[in-house]
């Protein structure tokens, strides 16, 4: 599958050049330990914006549940259609999610709950995002 | 005259907000429904514009008012179903020139003015209060309740307009575009990863399914019961256009769209405009309908802890907003006779009335419920309107046939199984909308 290209912008420019390098990071608000994604301008905790810094993640997760997607408005993804789209929970915050196309899983035949590794995968324009495998 | 949006302390969005301080002081006393299309023809007399006229022209009559005492108007400014003017499309000038145009084309095409109204309804010469409200009726209807306690109009109309240009939406733009901006990749990301429309409101039925071990043949009695009620409803898009039931075959042969949401648990997108007449209660009783009194409105504005919510999440602020409801109303979920939360996806209306514990059902009860006796003649009824799945995308339905099952005008589509006298309306996300609660006495 071929996503569209990523333009990073300020907010999350630390995520997207992880990423090209190989690692998940999520920011972290420092002050009250709380982990935010999508990235957030200031802490939906404690409301601060001065400690807001990037955590690198181990990459494991586990598959939170999913769709299948048969009816896709996006140019580069209808030939690929059906697909799974599963939404991903961080080992290390279940509440941080992340979506995936499960590569190498067959559509509709997702193991809701399994373990899941991160990969990184290229987009149209080269830049790379998270995607996620089951591992076994 | 200058028509600001409403300010966020119009809405009762928290808990713990007691009685609401109007409680039966304001009543709704007109309806007026357009006709319904299933996409503009680009003829002047069915554009927006003049469907809402008609409208709100129904509204005044049905409650016996003379236009010049109309002193206020809410009013969704936002007419889309979905798709807004095409940059590259010129505008049908014809059809704007038919009309006292404002500074702007779109006006009355594509969107809605208050001053584009009062222009077009010379009748209305005494309109003092205008407001905007967002999205949809559930946010009019409370501004404007809250308007009419708090004084600021005396006989306020309240109007939402719909209008559903030709093509799919969400295929051109970004969907079309090769790259999109970091943000948008992460949140929404919808074009990313290739969600359709449905997919949050999908992945909140598969981890319920999973969750409760429910599955989604278990929602097949009620898309054929919202269907029944809504070709009773004699307003709505399925009557007037395609008078089909829906079978469960229909409904479970139905192709994906993203699994678990297939075609109908998707509400089709339409033409149509309802205007409502709002009043004191005091004057309510010279009107000429039977007064539906509004007992609270509450608003939920819950928001996701990631990039989509969970069902966890959805349950906390279902949970949430029906304590809201009934605080502010003063009653309890006994007290409902029947109700009407919103349905467009259909695979959301067992959260809104599992956050009702309508009937005493507790999360992960609806979907068994659904196997009983739903319908209009039984003592439970589910959603009486149809919704949006047996009447249409307007939002309305379910606000129109809580005041007629009260007011004892619903037509075919009358309760016999309970005795309409307290219903709940409102929606349109689990996560954040706005619900009345209507009564057909004030105490
Ligand atoms: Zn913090």
């Amino acid at each position: 599958m071929v996503k569209q290209g990523v333009v990073p912008d300020d907010l999350n420019r630390p995520f997207f050049e992880a990423a090209n390098d190989g690692r998940l990071v999520v920011q972290i608000c420092t002050a009250c330990d709380r982990l935010h994604f999508p990235p957030r301008v200031a802490c939906d905790r404690c409301g601060s914006s001065d400690f807001l810094e990037w955590k690198q993640m181990s990459g494991k997760g586990k598959i939170y549940n999913y769709g299948v997607v048969y009816d896709c408005p996006v140019a580069t993804l209808k030939e690929d259609l059906p697909f799974n789209l599963a939404a991903i929970m961080l080992d290390e915050d279940p509440g941080i999610l992340m979506y995936s196309h499960l590569p190498g899983t067959p559509a509709d035949e997702v193991p809701v709950g399994a373990a899941v590794q991160v990969i990184f995968e290229a987009t149209a324009n080269g830049q790379k995002v998270p995607e996620w495998q089951v591992i076994g | 005259m200058t028509t600001q949006m409403a300010p966020e302390s119009m809405y009762r969005s928290t808990e713990g907000l007691g009685i609401w301080e109007h409680r039966g002081k304001v009543a709704s006393v007109g309806i007026g429904h357009s006709p319904t299309a299933r996409r503009w023809d680009g003829k002047p007399e069915t554009s927006v514009g003049a469907l809402s006229i008609l409208a709100l022209r129904k509204a005044i009559a049905d409650a016996g008012v003379n236009p010049e005492e109309v002193d206020g108007l809410v009013l969704v400014p936002v007419t889309t179903t979905g798709a807004y003017w095409p940059a590259d499309q010129p505008v049908p000038m014809d059809a704007v020139n038919a009309f006292n145009p404002t500074d702007d084309p779109l006006d009355g095409i594509g969107q809605l003015s208050a001053e584009w109204i009062i222009k077009n309804m010379p009748e209305l010469t005494n309109v003092k209060f205008t407001m905007y409200a967002p999205g949809c009726m559930s946010a009019a209807i409370v501004v404007a309740a809250q308007a009419v306690g708090d004084g600021l109009a005396s006989n306020c109309l309240v109007l939402k307009g719909w209008h559903n240009l030709e093509g799919r939406y969400n295929h051109g733009g970004i969907s079309a575009s090769d790259e999109v901006p970091g943000s948008f990749a992460i949140n929404p990301g919808r074009t990313l990863w290739g969600a359709p429309g449905c997919f949050g409101t999908a992945l909140q039925f598969a981890q319920y399914c999973t969750k409760y071990g429910k599955n989604h043949d278990m929602m097949a009695p009620f898309m054929q019961n919202s269907r029944r009620n809504g070709l009773l409803f004699p307003e709505g898009y399925w009557a007037q256009h395609r008078p089909e039931q829906l079978t469960p075959e229909d409904y479970l042969s139905s192709r994906w769209i993203a699994k678990p949401a297939n075609l109908f648990d998707n509400d089709i997108p339409i033409m149509v405009a309802a205007a409502y007449l709002f009043t004191t209660a005091d004057r309510a009783q010279d009107m000429a309908q039977k007064p539906v009194y509004i007992l609270n409105h509450a608003s939920s504005r819950g928001t996701a802890r990631s990039i989509t919510p969970t069902l966890e999440e959805v349950e906390a602020e279902t949970a949430a907003t029906g304590r809201k409801i009934y605080e502010g109303a003063g009653i309890t979920a006994e007290d409902l006779s029947f109700e009407n939360m919103y349905d467009g996806f259909a695979q959301f209306h067992q959260f809104h009335i599992e956050g009702l514990r309508y009937r005493g059902m507790q999360p992960g009860d609806a979907l068994d419920f659904y196997q009983t006796d739903i319908s209009i003649e039984g003592p439970n009824p589910i959603l009486a309107s149809g919704g949006n799945i047996g009447g249409g995308r307007s939002r309305f339905w379910m606000h129109t046939d809580c005041m007629q099952q009260i007011q004892g005008r619903a037509g075919a589509r009358a309760l016999t199984g309970v005795k309409p006298e307290i219903a709940v309306s409102g929606g349109p996300m689990p996560m954040g909308g706005n619900f009345t609660v209507w009564s057909a006495t004030p105490d």
